[in-house]
């Protein structure tokens, strides 16, 4: 009875050390990127509007707005095309249009899809670019992107439009709709676990860097065409964040602060989508 | 009548955002190795109360249980023993049978290995002879090391009583046991409960009234959370002296 | 008229959108296929050249003198992965489970949201916070507490920054699985005298083993195949891998070498096949961890 009452004792205190140690962790590391990053960004807030200057990898001054619009151009469009692509296989998946051995089998496609790392996604798109003979591009890079955000978005929409109560659909067919109608419907019912899955969508591109490295360019221009290089930012933030010079790696924490206020932003964002569009769902809290 | 189990000024609430009071203030004594009966309209907090008996609340958050639970001369709420000393004397089977994740077998060791009661062929005995109790050893003797999921339903609830026979406890509470099977299982199970009667003591809740009648040797009955009426079967049955306890009894029989 | 014109309207939105959907979900099992075929097809100067063997057992790596023997990468990655999942195992699973069995709703409420803002986290920042916490920590303390000399850019700081990004998905997805089952699994052990560490331990982890299993392969996976955060802090030295050295990850090679690398065909089709080699380690590990999770599911039926 003792050993029992000790050993259930022991175990809570391996979870305690357990829980302490991912927080500590965690808080760690978002911590000190907040607070140099912070730091650089009071001293210096222009590095997030200024262009770079000449010699900018050399520490030759300016800032990295090239890379935030770089990001933008890049993230929007993919995610924009990512989110059609991945709902019209979303709702291909409903048992109203193909049987459930295939739609198991694209289920798993996409889960092994999500699982691939950004890198191969990035090897992919820049081998075509040089069986093509073309350079790296805001075009590739997109591309690149919109591959990685699929299967993000396909299985949160897949998720959210499998959760429809038969009855909505039910309904809807009773008034005589044709499938295409009825998906109508069943979108507006999935919508707050769509758009979630194209905020996360969203979010994990926004934060690749191995998938654009090599596809989008990595120059310190500012973006200029859909054929011509860009930067994002997390490739800015990876090239810069071992240089030699303080004040480029100084760059690198800020535009840390900034990719994880973007990330919080999309968090908060996912969470008040989910809870405003609850309230239109049935059985939604 | 010898009692084992006293309840005095039990009330549980659920907390949250409805705030419920689900058992109200009640004071009851069920008899020593006889078979005792709750019963009750659905809501009125027979499965609250029968939780409180095993202190399973504890594992649920916003839960008040407040009052004193006497079982064998053990305050279960005040004991310094620890509570799962004090669960192994009560055994709890409810409504659906909830086989662990394990082989028959397994399943009706898990609580001697786990209170180290026997070992190896020690164990072995311990298992038959439970399982003989519960009526299922023909039914299973020689597929013991299957999963116990694959039981029929009625197979699985038996497996359950087994279980719990296993850890030798003192109480056996049985929440609608039959409820989830089909009358030929759930005359099995009523046999088997009738069989147990002498040993133990058994609170039982059902909603069956021709159950209650044919099996329960003391009545109790709830209604919005309090205990209205308690006493011998034949008395509550035949000459109650609730006006609630009337209506119930003569209701469901009118629609039975 | 008219309604027929509308009825042949509505046919033909029906038809062409059920048409164009099928081609979509098509259209993603085709990309695999043929990711996997034109990555196949790149490597091909390379696998001509040398026997698979040579180029995955040899640890010769020389692409100027043509010598491509990707040991001590391989080995590297696989290192770097088992340092993260040896600590991100035990201690997302007790995590998982102080949450869900013993943690208050308060706690439990806060701490989800707070591994949901951890999961959205990009790599290269957990790599910027790898070389501001965990290699001076290494260099600066790990290192000579154990009688090393070391810059802190080493195999063991790219396992630790990968144990931390494996928790997010390793707790949140093992601590779904334990949500999942019903109470009255606990309850039933519980009335049987059972503690609550011996229902975890004997019921719960047996019940939920599926999930979690298949959470800890998806953790591989994904330890696997980072890249940009080892990349960081790896040190990008070629040679066999040693804890307190420098080394190299199959992903993190292919980051260091793309500039230098991909004017030559044969470099090239290296480099590719590192592509190559990463998808289907990935996605075996990925479809063993749904194939897993269903088999074991439907052993216990639970
Ligand atoms: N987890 C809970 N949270 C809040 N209220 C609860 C909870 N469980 C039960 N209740 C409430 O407590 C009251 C008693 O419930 P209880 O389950 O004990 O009734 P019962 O007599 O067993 O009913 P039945 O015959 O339908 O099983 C009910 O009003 C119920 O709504
Ligand atoms: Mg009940």
């Amino acid at each position: 009875m003792n050993r029992r009452h000790l050993e259930q004792q022991v175990a809570l205190c391996a979870m305690y050390g357990a829980l302490v140690m991912v927080v500590v962790s965690l808080l760690l590391i978002i911590g000190v990127t907040v607070l140099r990053g912070g730091h650089v960004l009071v001293t210096r807030p222009e590095v997030v509007v200024t262009p770079p200057g000449p010699r900018y990898l050399l520490g030759g001054g300016g800032g990295f707005v090239h890379a935030i619009l770089g990001s933008l151009y890049l993230v929007l469009p993919a995610t924009l095309l990512a989110s059609g692509i991945a709902m019209g296989i979303a709702l291909y998946l409903q048992s109203d249009y193909t049987s459930r051995r295939t739609a198991g089998a694209i289920r798993n496609l996409l889960d092994a899809l999500w699982g691939t790392p950004s890198i191969v996604y990035g090897m992919f798109v820049l081998t075509i670019l040089i069986s093509l003979q073309q350079r790296a591009s805001l075009l590739a890079g997109i591309a690149a992107l919109t591959l990685l955000e699929i299967p993000i978005i396909a299985r949160y929409a897949d998720a959210a439009v499998q959760a429809v109560p038969p009855m909505a659909k039910e309904t809807s067919y009773a008034l005589g709709t044709t499938r295409w109608e009825n998906s109508q419907v069943v979108i507006r019912y999935a919508l707050p676990g769509i758009a979630t899955g194209v905020l996360i969508g969203l979010g994990r591109g926004i934060g690749d860097a191995a998938s654009v490295i090599f596809t989008a360019g990595a120059g310190n221009n500012m973006p200029s065409g859909l054929l011509e290089g860009v930067t994002a930012l997390p490739v800015l933030i990876f090239q810069q964040a071992s240089s030699f010079y303080p004040s480029v790696r100084e760059q690198a924490y800020a535009a840390s602060f900034v990719l994880i206020v973007i990330v919080l932003v999309l968090n908060v964002a996912s969470r008040l989508v989910t809870n405003y569009f609850a309230r239109y769902i049935p059985g939604g809290r | 009548m010898e009692s084992e189990i006293q309840i005095r000024d039990l009330t549980i609430t659920y907390g949250g955002r409805h705030h419920v009071v689900a058992v109200n203030n009640v004071s009851v004594d069920i008899p020593r190795n006889r078979l005792t009966a709750i019963i009750g309209p659905s809501g009125c907090g027979k499965t609250t109360l029968l939780k409180a008996l095993n202190r399973l609340h504890d594992i649920k958050e916003g839960v008040q249980v407040r009052g004193h639970i006497v079982i064998g001369g053990e305050d279960i709420y005040q004991s310094r023993l620890p509570v799962f000393e004090l669960r192994r004397r009560v055994g709890l089977i409810g409504q659906k049978p909830y086989p662990l994740p394990a082989s028959i077998y397994d399943n009706v060791a898990y609580g001697p290995r786990i209170h180290r009661r026997a070992k190896g062929g020690e164990l072995n005995e311990v298992v038959e002879r439970c399982l003989r109790q519960a009526h299922l050893w023909e039914e299973v003797e020689d597929r013991l090391d299957s999963p116990a999921a694959g039981l029929s339903v009625g197979q699985q609830q038996r497996l359950c009583i087994a279980r719990a026979l296993a850890v030798e406890p003192e109480v056996i509470l049985c929440d609608e046991v039959t409820s989830a099977l089909d009358p030929l299982s759930s005359q099995k199970v009523e046999n088997l409960l009738r069989s147990l009667r002498e040993k133990y003591t058994m609170v039982m809740v059902t909603h069956i009234l021709r159950q209650a009648r044919r099996l329960a040797d003391y009545v109790i009955v709830m209604y919005m959370g309090e205990v209205i009426e308690a006493g011998e079967a034949q008395e509550v049955f035949g000459n109650p002296r609730h006006e609630k306890t009337r209506e119930y009894v003569k209701g469901i029989m009118a629609g039975a | 008229m008219m309604p027929r014109d509308a009825a042949g309207l509505r046919m033909r939105k029906e038809a062409v959108s059920s048409r164009g959907m099928q081609a979509l979900a098509l259209g993603i099992s085709v990309l695999f296929l043929v990711m996997l075929l034109l990555l196949l097809a790149k490597s091909r100067p390379l696998l001509s050249g040398y026997s698979l063997t040579e180029v995955l057992l040899s640890s010769h790596w020389d692409p100027a003198r043509g010598q491509f023997g990707f040991a001590p990468v391989i080995l590297g990655t696989f290192y770097v992965t088992f340092i993260a999942m040896l600590i991100a195992v035990p201690v997302s699973l007790l995590c998982a489970v102080y949450l869900s069995e013993y943690a208050p709703g308060r706690v439990r409420r806060m701490f989800s949201s707070f591994i949901g803002v951890l999961a959205g986290i990009p790599s290269v920042v957990f790599g910027i916070c790898a070389l501001l916490v965990f290699v001076p920590l290494v260099a600066d303390y790990i290192g000579p507490w154990v009688g090393v000399e070391t810059t802190g850019l080493c195999i063991l700081t790219a396992g630790l920054i990968l144990a931390v990004m494996v928790f997010p998905i390793a707790i949140s997805l093992s601590y779904e699985s334990l949500q999942a089952l019903p109470i009255e699994l606990r309850e039933a052990s519980l009335s049987m005298g059972a503690t609550r560490w011996e229902t975890t331990r004997k019921v719960l982890f047996k019940a939920a083993g599926p999930g979690m299993l298949s959470a800890i392969l998806l953790g591989f996976g994904r330890a696997f195949g980072e890249t940009m955060a080892v990349a960081m802090v790896v040190g990008g030295k070629n040679q066999m891998p040693s804890l307190f050295a420098a080394g190299q990850t199959l992903p993190s090679l292919i980051v260091s070498s793309v500039g230098e690398m991909m004017s030559l065909p044969l470099e090239q089709s290296a480099l590719v096949f590192v592509a190559l080699f990463l998808f289907v380690v990935v996605t075996v590990f990925n479809l063993l961890a749904r194939w897993v999770e269903k088999r074991l599911q439907a052993r216990w039926k639970i």
